[in-house]
Formats: structure tokens, C-alpha cells, sequence
């Protein structure tokens, strides 16, 4: 049987894919419209009116300041650490043969494959252990573990592609070490560190599980969240946190695809 | 005088293999000298140990008198063609050329003027605003070529530069190779596989096999005066013959050497000369190839086309001058 392009989908498929999709999306579409509902105790449909009140109230919570701040400030370090610890990783793999290479790939892409209850209770122990008291840099500590693997993920492919005779080229026109990292391997991984950078950065955002674990009294936006839900006051206020959240992690992710479209990056988007 | 690279008992040891096993070398300055061997033996470790891109083992270096050992390939003045060109595709042809100004601090009005001469140079002239991805291989090696030369180095190596060209283009840029390094008087250290192209371009060559260099000598020497039977085959497809054949036509118990264009085949059944029996005819354009039979040992002729021949499986006679059979130095 052929497959002619220009042939139409039998209807019944379409609709089957529309409903997939509509499984998909529709929950989120309804917590943006309950973003803009006048009721504040539960969740009636439909919305007894419409109001945009709610943004107002939360700019004004100081506590979902704190969350959303606490979140950028984890995930802007947790990315920087993963870029640098990512980069070297993937360049030591990528440019050198040594025993025990492929071991080295598999133990970093590792706690992304883990599930995070997983990582988590490793860590919490092991920061117990160690008798580190949990702060901000224990949930960034967490949060680098698997921001490493897709900044890895994404500088591994890159350098694949790059010939490795082109850094002999710049070291053979006089180029050192330095310089040539600068003028020659940055600029050829730097969309992929940009696209994995990006990844890393929504991931943190958005991770609950392990900050459970590694976190002390802060809350980040998504415990926060998951913490307006058990105790219900001004519960739309959630909705426009979750929408800034949807908006926030969306971007980045869309930015990223758009960049390494054409390329053959694993996204290692599985968290 | 100072040799432009000279090597003193250089090895070059990976593990058990040896890639350069006490490699003795003398490049004169301004010479056009080429490394010839098969792949493995050696010849591009011998090019990257004079670019620093790797370390002898043992023996020592030095390129115009200075040691070489432990200088990185970024305090070298030699620069390198690569077989892959290793352009930087992110930078358009012109940034490519001035890189090695620039990583020097050349001021940018300089050194894209310096860029834009070399470009000229190597008849590419206002191509510096392409990406090397726009270009052919032939445009591409030619970048390459000036983003080399523009450093004004002592020494180009060229590493298989010709390799990946079609017949046609190897054929000018060798001529072109050859011209340009009439004109600069750099010294060029040349390596390739192919004995054509090292035969043709080189002042002198060194045959290498296994790690070792079996003979430096002119063109002529090496394809006249092989001192191996592996010279011998290897340049050139030379007829190897075995001690107690030469005895008989130079009373020397040594190995010997017949080009194929040296043996006059015809069709006589008698007389003065080795009989034989052709097995095979090979037509190339401008010349046969035979393929002889003589009581065992395996003899290739080549003739000018159009040479009658007798049908194959036939009896022929070969007749040679005596001058042109090459006795080896190597032990029978």
C-alpha cells in the first residue's frame, strides 16, 4: 500500500488526534481562565464571572515574591555550575580516549534517567551525613546534579560534529589554549550550550521532588504552589503564579528547540 | 649551514607500536621535500612531530637550529596544511586567513590587508566574504593554503593536501604547489602516498616503511637507484627480481631492480633474451601494461600503445638493456 503525501487522513484518525491534544492541553487552558475567576474558595465551572483582580493580589504577596525569586536565583546558579562542570565533562569525553571513558558518559547522564524520589533521598542522606545544614545551596547543589546531564547532552553532540583537526589548526596558527578555546571551540558549541543552558534552567524551575528533599524552610514557586493548595486563600492567585510559571519555562524551551532544530542534540528533556 | 629541520635518532613509540622508530633526517633550507609511504608508516608523525603536535620518545628535534622538543605548536614558526583544510566554519574565508594575526595582536586594517595578499597569492582574491562551507575543495585548500602562509612561516608542512582533490585539480595545484614555493623559498615539508606526486613535485624524497626511512634521495635516485626491493616496488611498481635471476645477466648474487618500461617484449621464439609467456594485457591510454610469465617469476612490461602483440597465453621474448637493470644494496 502507498502512502500518497497529498492524501487526506481518514476522519476518525483527526479525531482521535484532536483528542489527544485536547487531553493534553485543555488542563492547562483551564488554569489560565481560572486565573481571571471572581470566585476565590474552590474551583466552580463555570467561573461566576471574570475579574483580573488576582494579579494585582499576588504583585502584592510578598511570599509568592520570595518563591519566585528564591526559584530565578537556584536555577540562574544551578545552570551556571551545569554549563562549566556540562562543558569540561563533555569535552574530556568527546576530545580524549582514557579507561573508563564510556563508564564516566554513563555515570553523568545517570541522575536524569534515575527517578528523583531517588536522587532526592541520596542526597538528603548524604547532605545529613555530612552534617550540612540545608539552605539555598543544598537545593542548588540538588538542582545541578541533573542541570549537568542536559548541558552535557547537548555539548557532547556538538562536539561530535566539530573536527577535532581544528584545534590543532588554531594551536598551529599560534593560537594558546586559551585563545583558542575563545575564538574556536566557544563559538562552534555556544548554540548548543545556549539550547542546553535553556533546558537546564526551565528544568530547575519547575523541579519538585528533589528540592522536597534538599530544601529547608524556603519554598520555590512549585512548593509554594503545591502548599496554596492544601490550605486554599486566594486560591486563583495560584493560577496566575502557575501561568507566569507556563510562560517562563515555555520560552526558553521553544528558544532552544528553534535553535538546535536542525541539529542532532538529545534534549534530554525527561525530568 | 643550519638544516631547516633535522632530526637525530627521533622515535616515536605508542604503546608497543612504533610509528617512528630512529628516524634520521636532514631538510635543507628552502628544499621541497616530501615523505613518501604507504599509510602506517610513519610519515604524518614524522609531519606532526616537527608541528609539536606530538612528542618524540626519544632522539631530538630542532628546526633551524633551535631544539623543538617541548616547544608547544603554538611557539612553533611552522604552520600546517591540513588533509581535512580544518577551516573554522564559523568565520567567513578572510577572518580564517588573518586567525593567525590575529591570535598574534596584528591590528585588524593589517591584517586583513596581510589576508586579502595571500588570498590573491593563491588566486582567490575577493572570495573573503564567503563561509568555507560555500566554497569547493579546490577553493577550500587554497584557503587553507593562505591562512598557512600569511604567518610567513620557515617551514609549511602539508599533510596529504592533494588527497581529496579530483585528477584533474591535482594535476594544477600541484604545478601551482611546485611555482609558489619557487617564488617564496619556504621550505615545504611535503607527505603523501601517491609516488606520482612526490616523484613530480619534490626536490628530494623519503621513502618511509614501518616507522623507519629506507632511502632520501632525488626523484631520479629513488626511482632509478632503489636501495630496497620495497623502494623499488612501492615507487613506481618496479620489476623486483630475485638473486639467482640477476646472476645470470649481471654475475652479481644481488637483488635487482627493472623498471617495466625498461623490457622490450616481441613476439620471437628464439634468440637472446628471457622467454616467457604473456598472461595478461592492461590498456592505460598511452601505454599497455603486460603481464608477463617467465618460468614462474611474475614480470610486468609496460609499451607504448599501439605496440603489436602477440594473442595472450603466447610465448614471447624479452629483451632488456643491461644498464638498466638496478643491483640493490640489500643483502640476498
Amino acid at each position: 500500500m502507498r502512502s500518497d503525501r497529498g492524501q487526506r487522513a481518514p476522519l476518525g484518525l483527526k479525531i482521535a488526534a484532536a483528542c489527544g491534544l485536547l487531553f493534553l492541553h485543555l488542563p492547562i487552558l483551564l488554569i489560565f481562565v481560572y486565573a481571571f475567576t471572581t470566585e476565590e474558595k474552590s474551583f466552580v465551572w463555570p467561573p461566576p464571572g471574570l475579574t483580573t483582580q488576582w494579579f494585582a493580589v499576588t504583585w502584592n504577596r510578598p511570599d509568592v515574591w520570595d518563591a519566585l525569586s528564591l526559584s530565578v536565583r537556584v536555577a540562574a546558579i544551578s545552570t551556571a555550575i551545569a554549563l562549566v562542570l556540562g562543558t569540561l565533562c563533555a569535552a574530556a569525553v568527546s576530545q580524549t580516549r582514557f579507561f573508563g571513558r564510556e563508564a564516566i558518559s554513563l555515570l553523568v547522564i545517570l541522575p536524569i534517567a534515575l527517578p528523583g524520589i531517588i536522587t532526592g533521598i541520596a542526597l538528603r542522606s548524604a547532605f545529613a551525613l555530612a552534617d550540612i545544614p540545608f539552605s539555598f545551596w543544598t537545593i542548588v547543589l540538588g538542582h545541578a546534579t541533573f542541570c549537568v546531564v542536559v548541558v552535557y547532552n547537548n555539548a557532547v553532540a556538538r562536539f561530535r560534529r566539530t573536527s577535532g583537526s581544528m584545534i590543532e589548526a588554531s594551536m598551529d596558527l599560534g593560537a594558546d589554549g586559551f585563545q583558542t578555546f575563545r575564538h574556536v571551540v566557544l563559538p562552534n558549541i555556544a548554540t548548543a550550550l545556549l539550547a542546553g543552558g535553556m533546558l537546564a534552567f526551565a528544568l530547575s524551575f519547575d523541579e519538585v521532588i528533589v528540592t522536597t528533599f534538599t530544601a529547608g524552610q524556603q519554598q520555590t514557586v512549585p512548593i509554594w504552589m503545591l502548599e496554596e493548595l492544601i490550605r486554599p486563600r486566594q486560591r486563583p492567585v495560584t493560577n496566575v503564579v502557575a501561568m507566569v510559571v507556563v510562560l517562563v519555562t515555555l520560552l526558553p524551551i521553544l528558544f532552544a528547540y528553534y535553535l538546535t532544530r536542525d541539529g542532532d542534540q538529545i534534549a534530554g528533556s525527561g525530568k | 649551514m643550519t638544516s631547516a629541520v633535522s632530526f637525530k635518532k627521533v622515535s616515536r613509540h605508542f604503546g608497543s607500536v612504533r610509528a617512528v622508530d630512529a628516524v634520521d633526517l636532514e631538510i635543507a633550507p628552502g628544499e621541497f621535500f616530501a615523505m613518501l609511504g604507504p599509510s602506517g608508516s610513519g610519515k604524518t608523525t614524522c609531519l606532526r612531530l616537527i608541528a609539536g603536535f606530538e612528542q618524540p620518545t626519544a632522539g631530538s628535534i630542532s628546526i633551524f637550529g633551535e631544539r623543538a622538543e617541548g616547544v608547544p605548536p603554538y611557539r612553533r614558526n611552522v604552520n600546517t596544511v591540513f588533509q581535512d583544510y580544518a577551516l573554522f566554519p564559523h568565520l567567513n574565508v578572510l577572518d580564517n586567513v588573518a586567525y593567525g594575526l590575529m591570535v598574534k595582536g596584528v591590528g585588524k586594517a593589517e591584517r586583513l590587508k596581510a589576508a586579502e595578499e595571500a588570498l590573491s597569492l593563491v588566486r582567490l582574491p575577493g572570495y573573503g566574504a564567503r563561509r568555507p562551507g560555500q566554497l569547493s575543495g579546490g577553493q577550500r585548500q587554497r584557503v587553507a593554503l593562505a591562512r598557512a602562509l600569511v604567518n610567513q612561516p620557515k617551514v609549511l608542512l602539508l599533510d596529504e593536501p592533494l588527497g581529496a582533490l579530483d585528477l584533474k585539480l591535482r594535476e594544477n595545484m600541484q604545478e601551482e604547489l611546485k611555482s609558489l614555493q619557487k617564488v617564496l623559498g619556504i621550505t615545504f615539508v611535503f607527505v603523501t602516498h601517491d609516488q606520482g606526486e612526490a616523484l613530480s613535485m619534490a626536490d628530494r624524497v623519503a621513502v618511509f616503511n614501518d616507522g623507519r626511512i629506507m632511502q632520501v634521495g632525488t626523484p631520479e635516485d629513488i626511482y632509478q637507484r632503489p636501495n630496497t626491493r620495497f623502494v623499488a616496488d612501492f615507487v613506481g611498481s618496479s620489476n623486483v627480481l630475485p638473486p639467482d635471476f640477476v646472476q645470470r645477466y649481471s654475475g652479481q648474487h644481488r637483488w635487482g631492480s627493472l623498471r617495466p618500461e625498461s623490457i622490450r617484449v616481441s613476439s620471437a621464439t628464439s634468440g637472446d633474451g628471457v622467454a616467457a609467456r604473456l598472461v595478461g594485457t592492461n590498456y592505460l591510454g598511452a601505454t599497455t601494461r603486460l603481464a608477463l610469465d617467465a618460468d614462474g617469476l611474475r614480470l610486468h612490461a609496460v609499451v607504448p600503445a599501439g605496440t603489436s602483440l602477440p594473442p595472450e597465453g603466447e610465448a614471447v621474448m624479452l629483451t632488456f638493456n643491461r644498464d638498466s637493470l638496478h643491483l640493490m644494496d640489500e643483502t640476498a
